[in-house]
């Protein structure tokens, strides 16, 4: 199932590193004779939400850096005929070569029907599944985030004193799903009692609602809350402004909650978004499928916060370790859900590679909460 | 006198929209300059991105399409008095009901499944907006308020469906209905990029301005607007035409729902709901619920929109900036409502005839 | 916080719709109170969510600049102000829909939030601060759910005034004289037309001090997502309420207490029809309007000129 090779993606991010440095050292390698790269981002919402439009936003802004690189970008663009005008406009007035239509509802319909029609333009998306038969100039990129959150379960399980963690999602869809899972595993491999409460509130930015939520939860003795909406920034401050502790996600919260943040699961896209932007200037290929975590550099945690203890960091640092040099699986046997059922039996493992992971479907034991 | 007054009622009717839009692009003109950006620049990038080239224009005409459709789900009503803004919702349940009857039908014949899914969304969403319709009529509740809860409920009924009982197990991190069927899809029309909604949008534009203009039922429908109780006292049975203005405004928006189905994503999911209602609500407002110019107006909002996007990548102006020149277009047309028949136009002739006096 | 950790349970949904309701209350209050001076003078401002959007971000910003919360209150009033200004003098034109201006003033207002908002979404402005009422209580909790915001209390205060002063104060009689009926406010001497401009410039400033509440309080920050159709449901609220200013108090408790019912049940295990619940506050307001509303009379309490309830 997995045939997206490894190798071709870790000397494609050899490369990033290595384009980074260059970058870094200032050399105009090509300013004078290349014409300029002109790259578009398209984000769903404002792009400094603290949230997953700033991740991305964060990822442009390096390549802003680039010499020959010209960075054009448009926000709030809904997932509708308006992306796709927006991706052939920046492809027709501005010269775009490489799209990052950074949206999980970009990709089908609209980005594959304009991949078909614009053959010399790559298009990156975040978050989608290329498989074979979609088009070879467009691709899909992700970060297993959930080794973040697996760390951060594991800081939180450590920190609460309650044993009950609080998780505020959006929609209950395998994306979500498979981090409120890691952040409970990570939990409980400390604490095995632990629970993760999770609320769904329905939709991906819904301020007063995620407080409402971030109250209820803390009002039934959870002291440590995360999340997974566009912007984490309502969940963090109100656990700020109630005293209990809070791990973050998409971006480092750490200045909105200087005394309570834990850790947080980050992406890093900036080393990715400068690999593919080298490839497309070289002409090397760039494979459809690219996924990585910790060790690819695609994921990162934040720094931890005065309230995390020494047991804790030694703890999330050792595993932490075991992921960057590949020997850690997250979900693996004997797993259940938290109806009683055998999700994966004892004896195998489901390694991030494994396609499996992408439709999750269940909550695993220890979460308090039911799919709609 | 009379032939005067048509003659200043036909000028008054497009000198003052013009005069309007030119007065708000003043406004946001000197908007962006304050902001500290060249209002020409802006202006040039409007054009461009509206109208300037053959992508331009299929791009505005794009947009336009379903802001047509919805448009007509406040004009109709309004024809009778009724200020309805229940759109939305009718889109949103006409498109789920697209949507589900499309996937029900899998394996028939395209065109046969094509015309069921239109009555489908059609139905469901002139039934959800003559429901408001009734509550004002049988039991005197106000419209607008009416028609706006049946939004958020029309919107809670599609996402519980949407995401529970109607998904699709393979929609996967975005909750959808299944797929409808390729040769169920309603393609473009050939040669251009635009969708057949907007060849529906207009000829519906047309059918209902015959409909009201030319019609004993339209006669009925412009007398209840002007005055209910004259209407009462001729005898019409009001609470008829209520519904009929109210339904076939709502199917209208039913069928913006199908073609986001059928012509944009193909299935049912939360994209179909990104404000083509309430937009709708503008468009019939400044067309003053006249449903021929509807047609042009819904373009120019489309060209807007359109053009929003040079806007931010060009003059790095905010994404709301298509918002703020929505909303000073709007307020400055509804001001100049106060205009018209009060313009004394110096036509030569009438300057001529008067000046012997 | 070992205390905190008794978790209340079943008891915690209650708790949660008492807290919610006072938290999440307080915008719905201040629009529906604003909306009901308007109203009772004879005009209808749907723009009132442009006005709370605009009020929360020139709050936002000002306490940011200035250092102060509270100056940001006054600036976001001030702002609403404004626009009800605006909403009065345009809709003063013959033959201009207030509905429709409404609606453009509702475009405008939240617009120009946006645009003008996009340098605030980031920083971190000082917040309103809060009365602790919960002080008796042991249980974190309760302290939580009873620690009450200034403005809440002010709210609270406002309603019975405005209940009097409609009732008794002479200018209070010439609004709802000019509301019931322009013909005999004329015949009176009452000036229609700037009574109506006040009372929706009034009406504005009250939505803008809402909205303050949303970005200075709860949920306490400024980005573009904050009003997910508060204003206008807090127009919806005022016909709920029959145009009582006590009514708006009460509804707003109601549809505060509501909107905190969805993630209270999540909380303890309900986990069905999330959705639903959340679209609770809608379907009750429009039963009560069928419940309450009859073709054959005006709806108790409704001004005679509001075009709205005829």
């Amino acid at each position: 199932m997995t045939n997206f090779t490894t190798p071709s993606r870790r000397s494609l991010l050899r490369g990033a590193a290595a384009g980074g440095l260059l970058a870094a050292t200032g050399l105009p390698i090509g300013r004078a004779f290349a014409a300029d790269l002109v790259v578009g981002f398209i984000y769903v919402g404002p792009r400094d939400d603290y949230g997953y439009n700033q991740a991305q936003a964060e990822g442009a802004a390096a390549l802003k850096k680039l010499a020959g690189v010209k960075v054009v970008e448009e926000e709030k663009v809904p997932e509708t005929i308006a992306v796709e005008k927006t991706m052939e406009s920046m492809i027709n007035l501005d010269g775009a070569k490489l799209l990052f239509p950074t949206s999980f509802g970009y990709y089908n319909p609209h980005m594959l029907k304009l991949a078909k029609k614009y053959p010399a333009v790559r298009f990156e998306h975040c978050g989608g599944l290329w498989t074979e038969g979609a088009p070879k100039n467009a691709g899909s990129y992700f970060g297993y985030i959930d080794e973040a959150q697996y760390l951060a379960g594991i800081v939180a399980g450590h920190t609460s004193k309650t044993g009950k963690l609080g998780f505020i999602a959006a929609k209950p869809i395998p994306q979500v799903l498979r981090n409120i899972n890691a952040f409970t595993l990570g939990a409980r491999s400390v604490n095995p009692n632990a629970t993760t409460q999770v609320i769904f509130t329905g939709d991906w930015s819904l301020p007063v609602k995620e407080a409402e939520a971030s109250n209820s939860l803390i009002d039934q003795g959870v002291d440590v809350l995360t999340c997974h909406v566009d912007s984490p920034k309502v969940v963090m401050e109100t656990a700020e402004r109630r005293g209990v502790f809070c791990s973050g996600y998409h971006v480092n919260q750490a200045p909105l909650a200087p005394k309570g943040y834990l850790t947080g699961a980050e992406w890093a896209w900036s080393g990715l978004f400068t690999s593919m932007v080298d490839a497309v200037k070289t002409g090397k290929p760039i494979p459809n499928l690219v996924r990585g975590g910790l060790k690819e550099g695609l994921v990162k945690t934040s720094a931890y916060g005065p309230a995390v203890g020494e047991a804790a960091r030694k703890q999330a640092d050792a595993v932490k370790a075991r992921f960057l040099d590949s020997g850690f699986v997250i979900f693996k046997g004997p797993l259940k859900d938290n109806k009683g059922a055998v999700v994966i039996p004892a004896g195998q493992e489901q390694g991030q590679t494994d396609l499996r992971l992408e439709s999750m479907n269940y909550l695993v034991e220890g979460v308090l909460g039911a799919l709609a | 006198m009379t032939r005067s007054d048509g003659w200043a009622a036909t000028i008054d009717a497009v000198a003052i929209p013009v005069l309007a839009i030119v007065v708000a692009l003043v406004l946001f003109g000197a908007f962006v300059a304050i902001y500290g950006v060249d209002p020409f620049a802006a202006y040039g990038l409007m054009f461009e991105g509206a109208f300037g080239s053959a992508f331009s224009w299929q791009n505005s005409l794009l947009r336009s399409a379903p802001l047509i459709l919805t448009a007509l789900c406040t004009a109709l009503p309004a024809r009778a008095g009724l200020v309805v803004i229940g759109a939305e919702g009718a889109l949103a349940l006409g498109g789920l009901a697209a949507a589900a009857v499309g996937h029900a039908l899998d394996g028939a014949n395209g065109m046969v499944t094509v015309t069921v899914m239109a009555v489908a969304a059609a139905v469901i969403g002139g039934a959800w907006v003559a429901l408001a319709g009734a509550l004002r009529y049988w039991r005197g509740v106000n419209e607008t308020i009416a028609s706006l809860l049946l939004v958020y409920i029309a919107i809670a009924l599609f996402n519980h469906l949407v995401e529970g009982p109607l998904r699709d197990p393979a929609s996967l991190n975005k909750p959808s209905t299944p797929p409808i069927a390729d040769d169920a899809m309603i393609g473009a029309i050939p040669g251009f990029d635009v969708h057949w909604g907007l060849v529906t949008g207009v000829l519906l534009c047309l059918a209902f301005w015959v409909l009201i203009e030319r019609t004993t039922i339209g006669f009925a429908i412009r007398l209840i607007g002007d005055n209910q109780k004259a209407a009462r006292l001729a005898g019409l049975r009001l609470g008829g035409y209520v519904l009929v203005v109210c339904a076939l405004g709502g199917a209208a928006a039913g069928l913006a729902g199908l073609y986001e189905v059928a012509a944009v994503h193909g299935q049912a999911n939360a994209s179909l709901l990104v404000g083509y209602g309430f937009t709708g609500i503008l468009v019939s407002f400044l067309a003053r619920h006249n449903p021929l110019a509807i047609i042009p107006v819904a373009i120019l909002i489309g060209g807007i929109g359109a053009s929003g996007g040079l806007l931010q990548r060009r003059l790095d102006l905010p994404d709301a900036a298509v918002l703020v020149l929505q909303g000073i277009l709007f307020v400055t047309i509804l001001a100049s409502e106060t205009m018209y028949g009060r313009i004394r136009w110096r036509l030569p002739s009438l300057v001529a005839a008067r000046r012997p006096a | 916080m070992s205390n905190a950790a008794e978790a209340l349970g079943w008891w915690g949904v209650p708790l949660a719709v008492i807290g919610g309701a006072i938290r999440v209350s307080t915008p719905f209050l201040f629009v529906s109170l604003g909306e009901c001076l308007t109203e009772r003078a004879g005009r209808i401002n749907l723009g009132l969510e442009g006005t709370l959007i605009m009020g929360a971000m020139s709050g936002y910003a000002t306490a940011l600049h200035t250092g102060s919360p509270w100056a940001g209150v006054l600036v976001a009033g001030l702002a609403g102000l404004l626009f009800g200004l605006l909403h009065g003098a345009i809709c003063s034109l013959p033959r201009v829909n207030d509905i429709a201006v409404g609606i453009g003033l509702m475009l405008l207002g939240t617009g120009l939030a946006f645009f003008l908002g996009k340098p605030y979404i980031q920083p971190k402005a000082p917040g309103l601060p809060a009365i602790d009422l919960g002080w008796w209580s042991s249980l974190p909790q309760v302290q939580a759910a009873l620690k009450i915001n200034v403005l809440f209390v002010i709210g609270v205060i406002c309603a019975p005034v405005m209940l009097w002063w409609l009732k008794n104060a002479r200018l209070g009689l010439v609004v709802r004289t000019v509301g019931d009926s322009a013909d005999a406010a004329r015949a009176l001497g009452f000036p229609v037309i700037a009574t109506r401009i006040w009372a929706t410039a009034a009406g504005g400033f009250l939505a803008g001090v809402g909205g303050a509440f949303l970005s200075l309080y709860y949920p306490g920050s400024w980005s573009e997502g904050l009003s997910s159709g508060q204003g206008i449901t807090a127009v919806a609220l005022v016909i709920f309420a029959r145009w009582n200013p006590m009514g708006c108090f009460y509804a707003s408790l109601l549809f505060g207490g509501a909107g905190a019912l969805g993630p209270a049940l999540q909380s303890v295990g309900v986990t069905q029809g999330y959705y639903l619940f959340n679209a609770l506050p809608y379907a009750l307001t429009l039963a009560v309007m069928i419940i309450a509303c009859s073709p054959r009379r005006t709806l108790a309490g409704a001004p005679g000129e509001l075009g709205v309830t005829n």
